[in-house]
């Protein structure tokens, strides 16, 4: 159609685009600033020229090397990658549901694992409590812990999964049965705690509290590989939830295979979170917010919105675990108890202030 | 161009919702289909788009058959303009550039982004660029749809109730430019429509749909009172208005 040849793109759009591009460097370059941060910072503060030098590979004073690489390094990669992961999940589900309110736990998995792990407390003896010197509590068996919530939630997936193909993969289909299901599992887990004793109640309330100090190495490689391909599969898949956007029927027009996109979607975006739930516990609010925080500045579009809102889960829970850390050091709060009061308000003050561009 | 043969179209349980329909269609002719709500006007158009998948029949672009083609080579064939349209915060330039996606690689590539810009002009949304859609009125959102459906570079045109929720002034805008655009581009486009004087007005010929059926069809000149009556069960008188056919309900509707 050659009458189509010779457009004039406006300068200003090209302006424009390349505003995007500079919040979403931006925002990447505020996670590094964060990430050096988060090892320098805590109960011992580490010089950021150390800090530096550890994670170019350097050798770092022996004093602080050891707590950089068995402590603070992998405890920040969590905290990057499980925000960067969660806030990915959560932008796809919020397309592919076409629902504001969507969030991997929308679709139950929270209640999901927290029924694993209390599953693992109560009957397969993973819930002796181990009181450390500063009074934190550990679950005795953590890989068992861990598997079980893994496990739970992703039942939870494949029994969705088996609904949307039986009725058709429509978001309301997909949005209710998770409802449904996460319904079930809470009551799972108060049956549970009901006939538990204080100590295995305890364990079970311990482990919903989401906390990055509980991830070592393993962890940390685990979560980047799974993170890692979700997040290019959400990247490839950006036109395709610009699409759905649009409505099922325009998407179908454009040559796209939305129950498929829909499915799948729901496939990884529940595995990033059941890999994140199992390994820290249940993190709520950076997959519902965060997603939202960056369309309210940069608008829908899925080619900047998935990059930007994966990077400000990463810079909203680094920020949430350093002063996790900082706050009542030595003492370490659960980082999920951080990320709603710092993103919260920081929400409601863009849902006040309206658009930007 | 297009040719639609034999299509019969029934969901699990009921009976046919289109039953043996047929019709083909020129480059440069614009098709209104008519008939009372629920005849399986949508039907046909998600039928001929392969959103639906007939029980027989074929749908035949420029000599291919549409069911043998993967989604990708349909959506480069055929572009399809929705009754309803979700609007997000999304740029018009940025929503025009969504039909380019059956075109587009990893990356968009500067070809896409000046045909953007060529159906933003040819369309008048060159000034709006920039707004985003969910701040436009109905007329110039349903232009913005079209123009995501030019970009695609289609051979056939479909358009789903393209004024349902327009005013005069937009309706008789809208129209103009889907056949300004039709003719420009020989393009073969099929509307779906509720207003007999709008779709005898725009359209080059029409087909009435009864009972899942082509009950007739034939130039607007064409069109006689028993045929509404049929279809409709509305008694009309056809009136010719400076050059226009146009049809009227009559008194004896019991009104």
């Amino acid at each position: 159609m050659s009458h189509l040849n010779h457009g004039h793109i406006p300068p200003a759009y090209t302006a424009y685009v390349g505003r995007k591009a500079y919040f979403v460097t931006g925002l990447a370059l505020l996670s590094l600033v964060l990430l050096v941060m988060a090892i320098s910072l805590g109960a011992v503060r580490v010089p950021v020229d150390q800090a530096l030098k550890s994670l170019a590979g350097l050798e770092a004073d022996p004093r602080f090397q050891i707590i950089i690489r068995s402590i603070r390094l992998p405890h920040a990669l969590a905290a990057l990658l499980a925000g960067t992961g969660l806030a990915a999940a959560g932008t796809a589900m919020q397309s592919i549901l076409r629902n504001p309110l969507g969030s991997p736990f929308t679709l139950g998995l929270s209640q999901a694992g927290a029924f694993g792990a209390a599953f693992a407390v109560m009957l397969l003896g993973a819930g002796t409590m181990q009181s450390t010197t500063v009074g934190a509590v550990t679950i005795a068996n953590p890989y068992l812990t861990t598997l079980a919530a893994f496990m739970a939630c992703m039942a939870t997936s494949m029994v969705i999964i088996a609904i949307a193909r039986l009725r058709g993969a429509t978001p309301e289909v997909m949005v209710l049965s998770g409802v449904a299901l996460g319904s079930l599992f809470s009551a799972g887990t108060m049956f549970l705690q009901y006939f538990a004793d204080d100590v295995q109640l305890a364990a079970m309330v311990f482990w919903t509290f989401g906390d990055v100090g509980r991830a070592g190495w393993r962890e940390v490689v685990f979560m980047a590989v799974v993170v890692a391909l979700g997040l290019v599969y959400f990247i490839a898949n950006r036109w395709n939830y610009n699409a759905i956007d649009a409505g099922d029927e325009t998407a179908r027009s454009l040559g796209v295979r939305v129950e498929r996109v829909r499915m799948i979607g729901m496939i990884v975006a529940s595995l990033i979170t059941a890999i994140i739930v199992a390994f820290l516990g249940v993190i709520g609010f950076v997959g519902l917010i965060c997603p939202h925080i960056v369309r309210r500045i940069i608008g829908d579009d899925h080619r900047f919105v998935m990059p930007a809102a994966s990077l400000s889960g990463a810079v909203l829970l680094l920020a949430s675990d350093t002063v996790a850390r900082l706050l009542m050091a030595p003492h370490v709060l659960p980082v999920a108890v951080l990320t709603a009061f710092l993103g919260a308000p920081t929400f409601l003050y863009l849902l006040i202030r309206g658009r930007w561009r | 161009m297009l040719e639609v043969k034999d299509i019969r179209v029934g969901y699990n349980g009921s009976g046919l919702v289109l039953e043996d329909l047929g019709f083909t269609l020129g480059a440069g002719e614009i098709l209104a289909i008519l008939g009372p709500n629920g005849v399986g006007k949508t039907t046909l158009l998600r039928c001929i788009n392969a959103m639906i998948q007939p029980k027989t029949g074929s749908v035949m672009v420029e000599g291919a058959d549409v069911f043998d083609m993967s989604a990708g080579q349909i959506a480069r064939h055929l572009g399809y303009v929705a009754q309803h349209n979700e609007a997000g915060r999304m740029t018009t330039f940025d929503t025009v550039l969504l039909g380019r996606k059956p075109h587009m690689g990893w990356k968009v590539g500067h070809e896409d982004l000046h045909k953007v810009g060529a159906a933003l002009h040819q369309l008048g949304l060159q000034h709006l660029a920039l707004r985003d859609i969910d701040r436009m009125s109905g007329g110039e959102l349903q232009k913005v749809c079209i123009a995501r459906a030019i970009v695609q570079e289609p051979r056939v045109l479909l358009l789903d109730e393209p004024t349902s929720s327009l005013d005069l002034k937009n309706q008789l805008e809208i129209l103009g430019t889907i056949r300004r655009v039709v003719k420009e581009h020989q393009l073969a486009a099929v509307m779906t429509m509720h207003d007999l004087n709008l779709a005898l007005r725009f359209a080059d010929r029409f087909l009435f749909i009864r009972k899942g059926k082509v009950f007739a069809s034939g130039r607007p000149d064409e069109i006689s009172a028993e045929m509404v009556a049929a279809v409709y069960g509305v008694q009309v008188d056809i009136l010719r208005h400076d050059g226009q056919v146009v049809v009227v309900p009559n008194g004896k509707n019991g009104d």
